[in-house]
């Protein structure tokens, strides 16, 4: 085959479907509604969750769960996309975790040191560390699936990345059910259970992101 | 290239025939200091045309469209050239090559095409073949096929996907 041949076919092939900011936003907006359909079946608010949003703590494992999924999914858009330089995204990761150690320092000023332990190790850890990763699941694979439409140069990153962005969207969820609130735990458990999805996003990714 | 994915099948070739001696200067030139000879270098034309065709959703249309395809380029020959073992030896008429970008007699490449089209299952590579070699249109081919417009779209464009996998698997 001649590569004007090869042309001729690739001509016919013309129209493109799905566009790669289309494709994310809709896995995004997919992913965060099986996360949330497991959430609402499964396991719901916190019974005692009025009293909850006035407090700090709870509010703040919003923020830290969304920055999460914000700073990742600007990053992985800039990622999947050649030739598109990161500029500032380059650090947008570290905004997450900088607000944690930040909370962290916080709380270990105002409480005392005897009850580091029980904000430390909470009583949901156990739960946590499965239901974030499970919820997780139907975010990470429609991602994936959209990523595919995209050109990353590293598809295990790419797909740590969008791991990281499936983990924040199940962690928002996650934290309006969780009972811990404290910066100890969120820090500790928090992080293992998006550990977990990261991982598993950079060996999916490795297989399904290669172009 | 804007046109081309609003489905401009036209625009879409005159785009594709205009980028591909650009594509074939920048591989020569860059392959060539990797000792790609230039049968080689019309095969991963063939493979970054391909790449383009198939990440192209990728392409931000607010923003040029030249550093997206020289990105693709550099991340396609990285991946030929670590494929084919960097067997380093450049003749210096391969450099020459370079300044006279024109395609090269594909006897060889013609052969290895052929190869990955056999791989192919069969209603895809009829409609490829038809399509690409033969230069008939996707009605005359569904007609001949007794198939729908459509399916025979949609076979090509699975077709296109197969393609791209072979060539990243190597040949043979």
């Amino acid at each position: 085959m001649k590569t004007n041949d090869l042309i001729a076919a690739l001509a016919q092939d013309a129209p493109v479907r799905w566009r790669l900011g289309k494709a994310v936003a809709a896995a995004m907006a997919g992913g965060a509604a099986v996360a949330g359909a497991i959430f609402f079946i499964g396991i719901g608010v916190r019974p005692d969750v009025m009293q909850a949003v006035d407090t700090v703590r709870y509010l703040f494992k919003f923020v830290v769960t969304l920055t999460l999924a914000v700073t990742a999914t600007g990053l992985i858009l800039h990622l999947a996309r050649p030739g598109v330089p990161l500029g500032a995204w380059r650090w947008a990761l570290i905004a997450a975790p900088a607000l944690l150690v930040a909370a962290v320092v916080a709380e270990m000023i105002v409480m005392p040191t005897s009850t580091w332990g029980v904000r430390w190790i909470g009583t949901n850890a156990r739960w946590c560390m499965t239901l974030i990763p499970l919820m997780a699941l139907g975010p990470l694979t429609l991602l994936l699936l959209a990523l595919r439409l995209g050109a990353p140069r590293h598809p295990g990153a790419a797909g740590a990345i969008a791991g990281l962005v499936a983990a924040g969207i199940a962690a928002t969820f996650y934290a309006a059910h969780c009972p811990d609130d404290s910066p100890l735990f969120v820090a500790t458990w928090y992080t293992l259970a998006t550990g977990i999805v990261v991982l598993i996003g950079y060996f999916a990714g490795k297989r399904v992101l290669r172009w | 290239m804007r046109a081309a994915i609003a489905g401009d099948a036209g625009a879409y070739r005159l785009f594709l025939e205009a980028v591909t001696p650009y594509l074939r200067a920048l591989t020569r030139r860059r392959g060539a200091r990797f000792g790609a000879a230039g049968s080689d270098a019309e095969d991963i034309v063939q493979e970054v045309l391909l790449a383009i065709h198939l990440k192209r959703g990728s392409w931000d249309a607010t923003r040029p469209i030249g550093p997206w395809i020289s990105t693709i380029v550099r991340n396609k020959l990285i991946d030929a050239l670590r494929r084919r073992g960097r067997q380093v030896n450049v003749p210096i008429e391969d450099v020459i090559d370079t300044l006279e970008a024109e395609e090269p007699p594909d006897s060889l490449e013609q052969r290895d095409v052929a190869r990955l089209l056999a791989r192919l299952k069969d209603p895809q590579r009829d409609i490829v073949q038809s399509i690409s070699v033969e230069g008939s249109s996707v009605r005359d081919t569904a007609t001949r096929l007794k198939m729908t417009e459509g399916a025979v779209r949609v076979a090509l464009h699975r077709a296109l996907k197969a393609l791209a996998v072979l060539y990243r698997s190597g040949p043979g």
